[in-house]
């Protein structure tokens, strides 16, 4: 593997170019929580990709399987009570989940790394950050000591973090948390993954700051030729960033589509609900939109479309039939790419 | 701090909330579940609290009529049945099973009669120290300032003291040295214990935003803290207590064993296994009997801990 | 302003009067908190201050929204525990219908209490999780049992969850069986049940998920018109205050940087910071956003407990001169400004005050 300096110009030639296709594919995933209060089914037949290059944003609110999807991937779901009785994930077109646990750990970190939301807490307090970053030099490359400091203020530089040298040798205590954050993804940089999954990696951060950790994380990622996934639950941010979106709710997903098209016209209810329901920074507005009841309990999802109860359009087709995620096309029948949507209704959402 | 606070690990994300999804008028009977009923729910279906608490139910009905178990005095010994300490293993279900010790005195009766100082101690120390621990834990948590320096340099000092070399010491000073005398003694220094876990508890309940809701309204110092601090920081006393139990009734064992706990003629596990000593090779049952009971009934009530604490624990909620 | 009394009856009488649509309910004035660092076991000596609220003043209307912004660390939060008497304030006063509340204790304090509410940020941490629905909020009603006479309690809780969009059948159940947004409707209703005048609300949404948001801000709404609440507003979320507010205090470690009407703020921002915070807020519309001005700040918010001199957001800004570092500036309409008749003449803490639009496209 090439050094940082090395690749900071020129994005470094992927290893397993053999392989045509997405660099991750989430096949038909199902995960299940098994509580004493019965089984709670988080993910229900999850479909997405991501190639090189791309960031695919996955939207959801608290209990829609966008982070139980995530961890999945990465193979860090608490197992038990976490249980996948179906689906496949594969990573340059070998299903991660058939591996043995060696060969999974050869990928995490590696090849996919992940950023998360707190990163006081996922950063070890007794250790500087400077052997934090190093650690990872030292056990994957085998640097010596000296080496992997020098990596580690390269890495600190590179996230921008003022006066590396300096601080390489300070606890994360004593960075802020817009600092902090930074750190998180050199370490997730490190040995330059092929993908990247944040997990709300900018929902703990101030307004301020968060435009700058977004911009940090776009900017690298285009140096890097990385895929991103980026989890998140603000509209707002994906809409700055994302290359497609994949809409979640009660762990399937219910419409994607590119960025630009999702905002100007949603093909499910709920994504137009939740649009309709964020007030606006640029006028007053009148009373908000407010997408009615309360989001599904995973131990009784609803039968049919599992936004049936909320959704202003449900009919009875919507309370027995489960909608399956299909194409979306222009009112002609012309193509509309990359757009899809799990809506029995989808025609007269997009259209009417 | 992070004013979106989405923390929810993984299976929280994905169970929470188990609440009504039912919108309102269309209701479910859903029936009001406390925490202290699903703890109890929790409990009722743990095989270690079972065992445990039939165990203790069974300690606690012979230490209060130890008569309806055996018929024969612990104190008045046949000297003719003298050192034919060993068991009659043909006699089962007969006194005379379990052996006769150096005096003639049943090994049985002594065992019955033994379980109510070893009960009496764990207890009476247990609820002192909680009650005492607790309030001392409580003031100096809640109140903070100058009451919460005094009061844990007093818990540091009396920390500082090594419990059983302290008892020990505590207890050279009496002559007479009764049951109660040695509740006294282990109370006097157990007590530090229950003041710095409590004190902890309510230093994290107090910060919550209900006890400052609570204050919002109107709230006395009582109400917040007899209704909102000592209910929410209760669990952890609890657990620390029952499982302090055990070592209390070990700890008098120790203290008679050592001929400075209780002593002849108070009849005590402790004084029997220190004088069976003597004869353990001619007669080891009169040792083995009561060692066993000792360390069922501690282990008894270190299950029942652990199981109150597996209910308890939030974190397993 | 009257003169504080000790006469405790006096006061609570005195809070029963009605003020007028328009009037100042609420009167703050350079208020204060400062946090003393120590060092030390049992002598604690003092070593230095967090000067988490320092010197802030603004007026809340009968019957407005007053929204308050701020990043993290700015003091938001201090000020609503100040306004509640939560925290004890280290200067400054508030005035509640002329009378100053920060000095007041017992009878007199309950008294305020009774016309000055508060909902709470967490709702998942601000309900006991040992009482009932009930109890909580019919705990109210046995703190100040001239409320609601004993008999009739169990049926106003009821009214209460009623008016807040919850089954009143619900009345017995424990807060971890509902939602968050649920949580929060309970929160809003123990806050309503002694009737108050004023309500203090400290990032009321900003725990919920987006669709249970816009169902809590609605009802929020309903009942100020309903009640007659003045509400106070902290959140960290500049499009939900707008929505809201009907005036807008942006605060930036410790002190009010500007305060206007939600257009003067939003629309006509002279404050570089309020500049600065509006550019960064993540708009849902990818077409508006490529053409806003965008302004990224860099660095951190300096530690309240050593703050820049003078100017205290100099130290991120880029008009930053020497000026800045010597004199405070002080929150007042800025010179140029006085006098004309444009949005742009409202309050605003900057030596070089100007207008930049930076919420619409184009």
């Amino acid at each position: 593997m090439s050094t940082l300096n090395k690749t900071a110009t020129v994005p470094a030639p992927r290893e397993g170019a053999g392989h045509t296709g997405p660099l991750l594919e989430v096949k038909d995933l199902h995960v299940e929580f098994h509580t004493r209060d019965g089984v709670a089914k988080a993910v229900n037949g999850v479909n997405y990709s991501v190639n090189a290059g791309e960031t695919l944003a996955v939207l959801g609110e608290s209990g829609s399987g966008k982070s139980v999807t995530a961890q999945a991937i990465m193979g860090i779901l608490d197992m038990p009570p976490g249980r996948i009785p179906k689906g496949e994930i594969l990573f340059r077109g070998e299903d991660m989940l058939k591996m043995s646990d060696e060969e999974r750990r050869k990928i995490r970190g590696r090849k996919i790394a992940m950023i998360f939301q707190d990163a006081l807490s996922s950063l070890n307090p007794v250790l500087s950050v400077g052997y934090q970053l190093g650690e990872m030099f030292r056990v994957h490359q085998g640097l010596s000591k000296k080496d992997a400091t020098r990596k580690a203020i390269e890495l600190m530089d590179k996230v921008k973090i003022p006066a590396a040298k300096a601080r390489v040798s300070d606890y994360p205590h004593q960075f802020s948390g817009g600092m902090r954050q930074r750190i998180m993804i050199a370490m997730a940089l490190a040995l330059e993954p092929d993908l990247i999954i944040a997990d709300e990696p900018t929902t703990a951060l101030d307004v301020t700051v968060q435009a700058q950790v977004m911009d940090l994380l776009a900017e690298l990622q285009r140096e890097y030729n990385m895929g991103l996934i980026l989890i998140t639950h603000d509209l707002g941010v994906v809409a700055d960033v994302a290359d497609k979106i994949a809409v979640m709710y009660a762990g399937r997903i219910v419409e994607q589509a590119p960025v630009h098209e999702l905002y100007a016209r949603p093909a499910h209810p709920y994504t137009r609900g939740l649009l309709d329901s964020i007030p606006r920074l640029d006028q007053k507005g009148q009373e908000l939109y407010a997408i009615k009841g309360l989001p599904p309990n995973l131990l009784k999802v609803p039968t049919g479309c599992a936004f049936n109860p909320r959704c202003p359009k449900a009919t009875d087709l919507c309370r027995t039939e489960i909608p399956a995620l299909v194409p979306v096309t222009e009112q002609d029948g012309a193509d509309l790419p990359g757009r899809k949507s799990a809506c029995h209704f989808w025609k007269e959402t997009i259209h009417g | 701090m992070p004013d979106v606070t989405k923390t929810a690990t993984a299976v929280e994300d994905a169970v929470a909330p188990p609440s009504a999804t039912e919108p309102k008028g269309r209701h479910k009977p859903e029936k009001a579940r406390s925490l202290w009923g699903d703890a109890w729910a929790d409990l009722r279906r743990n095989p270690y609290f079972l065992v445990s608490s039939v165990l203790i139910a069974f300690l606690l009905l012979v230490s209060a009529w130890p008569s309806l178990f055996t018929s024969a005095s612990p104190t008045t010994g046949d000297l003719v049945k003298h050192f034919l300490g060993k068991p009659e293993l043909g006699n089962i279900g007969s006194e005379g099973w379990f052996g006769y010790d150096q005096q003639g005195r049943s090994v049985y009766a002594r065992l019955i009669y033994g379980t109510r100082a070893s009960i009496i101690v764990g207890v009476c120390v247990t609820a002192i120290v909680t009650i005492v621990g607790g309030l001392m834990g409580m003031i100096a948590g809640y109140f903070g300032g100058a009451w919460d320096a005094i009061l844990s340099r007093i818990t540091d000092i009396f920390f500082g003291i090594p419990f059983l070399l302290g008892a020990m010491v505590v207890l050279q000073a009496f002559t007479e040295r009764t049951v109660w005398v040695v509740v006294g003694a282990l109370a006097f220094l157990g007590w530090t214990q229950m003041a710095r876990v409590m004190r902890g508890a309510v230093i994290t309940v107090k910060q919550a935003d209900y006890v400052h809701a609570a204050k919002a309204l109107g709230a006395g110092t009582t109400r917040i803290l007899f209704r909102h601090i000592l209910p929410n920081a209760m669990a952890p006393l609890i657990v620390v207590a029952t499982i302090a139990l055990g070592g209390y009734i070990s700890a008098e064992a120790t203290l008679s064993y050592l001929g400075l706990g209780l002593a002849s003629p108070t009849v005590s596990w402790g004084v029997d296994i220190s004088t069976a000593v003597d004869q353990i090779r001619v007669a080891p049952h009169v040792l083995l009997w009561p060692s066993i009971m000792l360390s069922l009934t501690v282990l008894a009530f270190i299950m029942l801990g652990e199981a109150v604490r597996n209910a308890l624990d939030p974190k397993l909620r | 302003m009257a003169d504080f009394t000790n006469d405790e009856a006096a006061v609570a009488a005195a809070l029963d009067v009605p003020v007028q649509r328009g009037e100042p309910i609420l009167q703050v004035r350079n208020l204060q908190k400062h946090f003393p660092l120590t060092q030390g076991i049992l002598f604690k000596k003092q070593v230095g201050a967090v000067k988490a609220v320092d010197g802030v003043s603004f007026d809340l209307y009968q019957g407005e929204t007053l929204g308050i912004v701020g990043e993290s660390g700015c003091g938001k939060s201090t000020v609503a525990k100040l306004l509640m008497n939560l925290e004890r304030a280290t200067a400054g006063e508030v005035f509640y219908k002329g009378q100053d509340i920060t000095k007041l204790s017992g009878r007199a304090l309950k008294a305020v209490r009774r016309n000055i509410q508060m909902v709470f940020q967490d709702p998942y941490t601000s309900l006991n999780p040992r009482m009932t629905v009930g109890d909580i909020i019919g705990e109210t009603f046995d703190i100040h049992p001239e409320v609601a006479p004993k008999g009739d309690r169990r049926r106003k809780v009821q009214e209460l969850l009623d008016v807040v969009g919850l089954n009143p059948e619900y009345i017995n159940r424990y807060p971890h069986q509902f939602s968050g947004g649920q949580r929060q409707r309970i929160g809003i209703a123990r806050g309503l049940a002694l009737n108050p005048e004023i309500i203090i609300c400290d990032e009321p949404v900003s725990a919920l998920d987006v669709s249970v948001q816009a169902q809590v801000i609605n009802l929020m709404e309903k009942l100020q018109d309903e009640f007659n609440l003045s509400y106070i507003f902290i959140a960290h979320d500049l499009s939900i205050v707008r929505h809201i507010s009907d005036r807008v205090g942006v605060m930036y470690l410790g002190k009010l940087a500007e305060i206007g009407t939600d257009s003067e703020i939003y629309d006509h921002p002279t404050h570089p910071y309020t500049q600065a915070l509006l550019s960064a807020v993540p708009v849902p519309d990818p077409q508006a956003r490529a053409n806003r001005d965008r302004i990224i700040l860099t660095g951190d918010v300096p530690s309240p407990a050593n703050p820049p001199s003078g100017c205290r957001f100099r130290t991120r800004c880029w008009k930053a001169q020497e000026k800045c570092s010597t004199e405070q500036p002080v929150l007042a309409i800025p010179e140029r400004f006085r006098g004309l008749d444009t949005l742009a003449a409202h309050e605003s803490a900057c030596h070089f005050a100007e207008e930049r639009d930076v919420v619409h496209s184009g």
